[in-house]
């Protein structure tokens, strides 16, 4: 499929944005708060411990789970390890390179990560082998198949799908579940003129000031928050935000997540 | 679902008496004709073709297609008109009096033109120009893009399917032979077309569909209005 290649803004599309927010309404005819349409795949790749694919309009990504035994770190002998990685495929779109992540890629990977720990999504302490010296380490692998806007709230969803389907095991140990709970949901949106646009799409995120990701939990808690790009917002935008991320969060987590 | 039509794969065989093949056909060695594409058979008065479902554009001399600045030389543009190839337009092919050196003040970078293909290379390099009637730079209203190969069906015949969309949402619209759409009008009738044209991609491969288009149209011009 045709697209916008080459990662440049044209005016005539920039326009076009900006003149469909005066009449309330977004390029694609989504109203403000509105997200694309979700299809979530659990368990996708069979032979993966734990894996999702999940198509956020034409952004689509797949995680997957791995969990392998290994040394805790010094400091925190009692618990298991999580890491996350997003790997942005050169085949996802046109200005995408091969070879080691760049700065984009960790903000992703960090965000997600930081919803999922500081929700405390998987109970770490449970996977301890013996203290101070073998624990179980999770990495949770993300891959861009495709992208059209909006990774962060693509790859948290992927991930979240991911941990659940996911299953401990090794030779000559019992099997169990990845003991989960507690999901974060993140909800991205981006300011242009004076509006928060959730789930922007390549052209929104290309012309936006500002970025902002906030991941709240079904107890109505912050979890993580990041603000991206160059622009400004003021503190009555960070709060309208934040309730927007609770209300619009959790209608994902009936849809979608449970 | 409407009755579709001739679906065929690479290597698929297809009868062909007395009308010569064109686009997307080839001869085997047992001197049966193949398709050379998975998509449709179109067939008409005296030649058959094989429309593929997806594929690039390839720039042919002569066709209008719209292109996006995306690199500006002293004295030459850069074009990206999805094609896989390099597209030049020189300061010379265009109608606007200038020197070289000044020539981003008149197209910069991200602005689109209606733009046809004036002469193509042996290596498909192709150089366009803005220096003919009808062609111009574009300013306001919407692009969109579909696949290549659609582009006819969404034409119609003599523009018959676009002059549909043009009458019922009330927009002007320019398509290029490259997939790329411009389309002006209300913000409203924008999406309605945009609707229309992504309707027919999705339908491409069905007979009848200018009139259910026409059925579309109306039923969507009632809620609409």
């Amino acid at each position: 499929m045709p697209k916008d290649a080459s990662g440049i803004l044209s005016e005539i599309k920039k326009g076009y944005i900006i003149n469909q927010l005066k009449s309330g309404k977004r390029g694609d005819g989504r109203s403000p708060e509105e997200f694309r349409k979700i299809t979530i795949i659990p368990d996708y790749v069979k032979r993966a411990q734990g894996s999702a694919y999940v198509m956020l309009g034409d952004t689509k990504v797949i995680a997957g789970i791995k969990i392998e035994q290994g040394e805790p770190f010094p400091d925190t002998p009692n618990q298991g390890v999580l890491t996350t990685n997003v790997e942005m495929l050169p085949m996802a779109f046109p200005t995408f390179e091969p070879g080691p992540p760049n700065e984009d890629t960790i903000e992703i990977a960090r965000v997600v990560d930081r919803g999922i720990r500081e929700a405390k999504t998987v109970d770490l302490k449970k996977l301890v082998i013996e203290p101070g010296k073998k624990v179980w380490i999770v990495f949770i692998d993300i891959d861009v198949i495709d992208f059209d806007g909006n990774l962060i709230d693509a790859c948290t969803l992927g991930a979240l799908t991911a941990l659940k389907t996911a299953v401990v095991k090794a030779e000559g140990m019992d099997e169990f579940k990845l003991p989960v709970d507690n999901l974060p949901i993140s909800v991205t949106m981006v300011k242009i003129g004076n509006t928060l646009l959730c789930d922007p799409s390549v052209e929104e995120e290309q012309m936006a000031e500002a970025r902002i990701t906030v991941s709240t939990t079904e107890d109505g808690h912050i979890r993580a928050m990041q603000k991206g790009k160059v622009g400004s917002l003021s503190i009555d935008e960070i709060k309208n935000a934040i309730s927007i991320s609770l209300k619009v969060g959790s209608a994902l987590r009936e849809t979608y997540i449970r | 679902m409407a009755e579709t039509k001739q679906i065929v794969f690479p290597g698929e065989v297809i009868e062909i008496s007395e009308i010569k093949p064109r686009n997307g056909v080839y001869k085997n060695r047992e001197g049966k004709y193949c398709s050379e594409y998975f998509g449709t058979v179109q067939k008409g008065d005296d030649y058959i073709d094989v429309v593929p479902f997806t594929g690039h554009y390839f720039p042919r001399r002569g066709d209008k297609v719209i292109g996006k600045v995306i690199e500006i030389g002293p004295s030459m543009w850069t074009i990206d008109i999805n094609s896989p190839y390099l597209n030049l337009m020189h300061m010379n092919d265009t109608p606007w009096k200038m020197s070289s050196g000044d020539i981003k003040k008149y197209l910069g970078i991200g602005e689109y033109i209606y733009a046809k293909v004036m002469t193509l290379n042996e290596i498909k390099e192709s150089w366009l120009t803005i220096k003919d009637v009808g062609l111009r730079k574009l300013e306001g209203g919407h692009i969109i893009s579909v696949p290549a190969p659609k582009v006819p069906r969404i034409i119609g015949k003599g523009g018959s399917m676009v002059n549909l969309i043009k009458e019922y949402t009330d927009t002007r619209i320019v398509i290029g032979q490259n997939g790329l759409i411009w389309i002006e009008g209300t913000p409203e009738n924008i999406l309605r077309a945009t609707a229309a044209i992504k309707k027919i991609e999705r339908e491409a491969h069905t007979t009848g569909l200018t009139d259910r288009m026409t059925e579309y149209l109306k039923g969507d011009a009632k809620n609409g209005n």
